[in-house]
């Protein structure tokens, strides 16, 4: 009898809302109704608002069912398997939510089995590696420069510059250090794709490794990340095992080992010289630059840190060239970036288009509006750090520079969406509070202005002086902004400015505190 | 959840990272997962292990959220309190499990351990709640009593 199989995805979103229930479910009934399936966990295709998905393959077509749930698994069967159910989506290629998409960093999430050195292989894996071994590492610097490449963490710089950089510094002993410490709200990009295509991930920073001469990379994990704790390090383990990472990498001449971090549940530890200050078992506490991590970074080596969704961009673009990189996106916003749609939106979750498309775009077109139904007051863009955006300036196209001049930041792509019921000053507050919770407490202006932050805005809230206190609080953002040693201090005023510039009228009518 | 932890345990954990004082916050973070917490007895014998002063030891620990220097419930809750989960209602989730815990945050009542955490990466399922190291998504009010309430009888 023939096998079917079956894919349930092994995402932390999908588990969150009972896929490895699901799965449990349909082993169960497989062999209580005798048919042989093969149930494969699956990293996500980024869809989360139709998790749990469930896929049956039947004649090489993969038949997608959304939102799944243990009680409707017997249904699924008795329908038999691809067959007509209420929850059944048709083809997984043909949902536009995922077809509409620029798929260059994503494009094996969802698809292929995470855990599967074999199925990793057959899709491209490990293949950019091989002809970075073949061209040399000039030929990935320059593909990488070419391609216009910018840090995807946040602060958007170029990629090429940054390994150029380290490549042309000497040292017994460089690094790659891969920033997995995601800690904006409303972004999951990096988790997604080290859930769904951890080898990827690994394959991109050997390349980027030899690209710049350096032997060991650590990738920090916040540990917020349980499940993609366990997939990492089972992928570590594969690669190690399949002779991907070690000495002497496929006879190439070329080590490489991957150690894995966790955090500890520090925010500031996403800041690059924070991480690195982790990373030697330290307080996470911001380092003066200079020197630059380039420069003198990881145990004071010369050292290439970059954000996951940075590092796995670069297989595709030494396959297939940073001209075609650089094809797509508008001015020197160059390529792709993981729109992370979240908060109060219908269909939330991951979608990867060429820059330049729009906020309103991707919150009617993908995300459907609110969850709620009701009309959108505020999109904050950037995670804690960024700018929320009144209705009126959703047309903003997604790029760079764009976003820079009306005083807001993509930062790593997450879009939190909030509808007409917000109290835009408690969240005001909220900036605030998070820096005060959050600081590492290095420089005054973030360490002390955020709790008088704090304490401005309940001042205006409770309508104490509120025109004074609305002066206070922008001198306070101001100093906050100039003197601030890092991004956390120094950008936790943009959120603020933002409602004091489109929601001063919420601070009279605040409910809150 | 004893008190102090044992101290070949903490050694062996030690070990495991070659007692290598680069690798404290790893170290931390295996006591915390394998313990619960971190006791002031494990930080001095830490501090001697790894050839760090006291107060370097002491210094990291507090840095972090994760290190916990008291001994939580037997069952640890987290409610995202970041914008993507106030935007889908974590304050009222968040004010809900207060009172049905009947405690407040960073307290502990009937083996269940209130904490806030800022993204569990979960953000387009939210609102979102970790239990004992697993996420759980699109958690309101009525979801969160039945994932309490299956902790209860598992004990």
């Amino acid at each position: 009898m023939a096998t079917t199989r079956i894919y349930v995805p092994r995402e932390t979103s999908a588990v969150s809302v009972g896929a490895d229930e699901v799965a449990v479910a349909i082993a169960r009934e497989a062999k209580q109704a005798g048919v042989n399936i093969e149930l494969i966990r699956n990293g996500s295709w980024g869809a989360s608002w139709l998790e749990p998905l469930v896929e049956v393959e039947v004649d090489g077509a993969r038949i997608a069912y959304g939102n799944v749930t243990v009680e409707d698994v017997a249904g699924l069967f008795a329908a038999g398997l691809g067959g007509e159910h209420d929850k059944r989506l048709g083809p997984v290629n043909e949902i536009p939510y995922l077809i509409n998409q620029d798929r260059w960093t994503f494009w094996r999430c969802g698809l292929t089995e995470p855990l599967s050195l074999e199925d990793f292989r057959l899709h491209q894996g490990f293949k950019a590696l091989e002809k970075a071994f073949d061209g040399g590492p000039k030929a990935v610097l320059g593909a990488v420069t070419a391609s216009g490449l910018r840090g995807r963490g946040g602060a958007g710089f170029p990629t090429g510059i940054k390994w150029q950089t380290v490549a042309d510094t000497e040292a017994d002993q460089k690094y790659i250090a891969c920033n997995a410490d995601e800690g904006d709200s409303g972004t999951f990009s990096d988790r997604l794709l080290m859930e769904g295509d951890p080898l990827g991930l690994i394959e991109s920073m050997a390349i980027a490794g030899f690209a710049v001469g350096a032997s060991k990379g650590y990738i920090y994990l916040r540990s917020e990340y349980p499940l993609t704790h366990r997939i990492l390090t089972r992928a570590l383990e594969l690669a190690r095992d399949g002779g991907w990472l070690g000495e002497d990498i496929q006879g190439s001449g070329f080590d490489f080992d991957i150690e894995l971090h966790l955090g500890a549940g520090s925010y500031v530890c996403g800041e690059e010289t924070a991480m690195l200050e982790s990373l030697e078992g330290k307080k996470g506490i911001v380092r003066y630059k200079p020197p630059l991590p380039a420069h003198e970074g990881l145990f004071g080596k010369p050292t290439v840190v970059n954000n996951v969704v940075t590092l796995a961009s670069v297989p595709n673009i030494v396959n297939l060239g940073g001209e075609r990189y650089a094809g797509m996106g508008i001015n020197r916003s160059k390529g792709t970036l993981a729109f992370q749609l979240a908060g109060n939106i219908r269909r939330g979750g991951l979608v990867e288009k060429s820059f330049g498309v729009t906020v309103r775009e991707l919150i009617d077109d993908y995300g459907g509006g609110t969850a709620s139904g009701r009309p959108v007051k505020a999109v904050q863009i950037g995670g804690p750090l960024g700018a929320y955006l009144p209705a009126e300036q959703l047309d903003t196209p997604l790029d760079y520079e764009a976003f820079t001049e009306i005083g807001a930041m993509i930062g790593h792509g997450g879009i939190v969406v909030f509808d007409d019921t917000a109290d835009m000053a408690q969240q005001a507050r909220f900036a605030m509070e998070f820096c005060a919770i959050e600081s590492c407490g290095k420089c005054t202006p973030c360490r002390i202005g955020s709790t008088r932050g704090v304490e401005v805005i309940d001042r205006m809230i409770a309508g104490d002086s509120r025109d004074e206190n609305y002066d206070l609080l922008v001198e306070l953002c101001d100093t906050m902004e100039d003197a601030s040693l890092c991004a956390m201090g120094g950008m936790t005023p943009y959120p603020v400015r933002s409602v004091l510039r489109h929601f001063a009228e919420d601070f009279a009518s605040s409910g809150g505190k | 959840m004893t008190q102090g932890i044992d101290r070949e345990a903490t050694s062996e954990i030690a070990r495991e990272f070659g007692a290598d004082p680069a690798y404290l916050v790893q170290i931390l973070q295996a006591i915390v997962t394998r313990h619960g917490w971190i006791p002031e007895d494990t930080i001095r014998q830490l501090a001697d292990v790894l050839n760090l002063s006291r107060a370097d030891v002491y210094g990291v620990v507090n840095y972090y959220h994760d290190f916990r220097t008291e001994a939580p419930g037997k069952h640890i809750v987290k409610i995202c309190q970041a914008e993507a989960c106030q935007a889908m209602g974590s304050r009222a989730l968040t004010a809900h499990a207060r009172q049905s815990l009947g405690t407040e945050m960073h307290e502990t009542a009937e083996d269940v351990t209130l904490e806030p955490v800022y993204c569990l990466g979960n953000c387009a399922c939210a609102p979102a709640v970790m239990i004992d190291n697993k996420t759980h998504g699109r958690v309101d009010a009525a979801r969160f009593d039945r994932l309490v309430a299956g902790l209860r009888e598992s004990g």
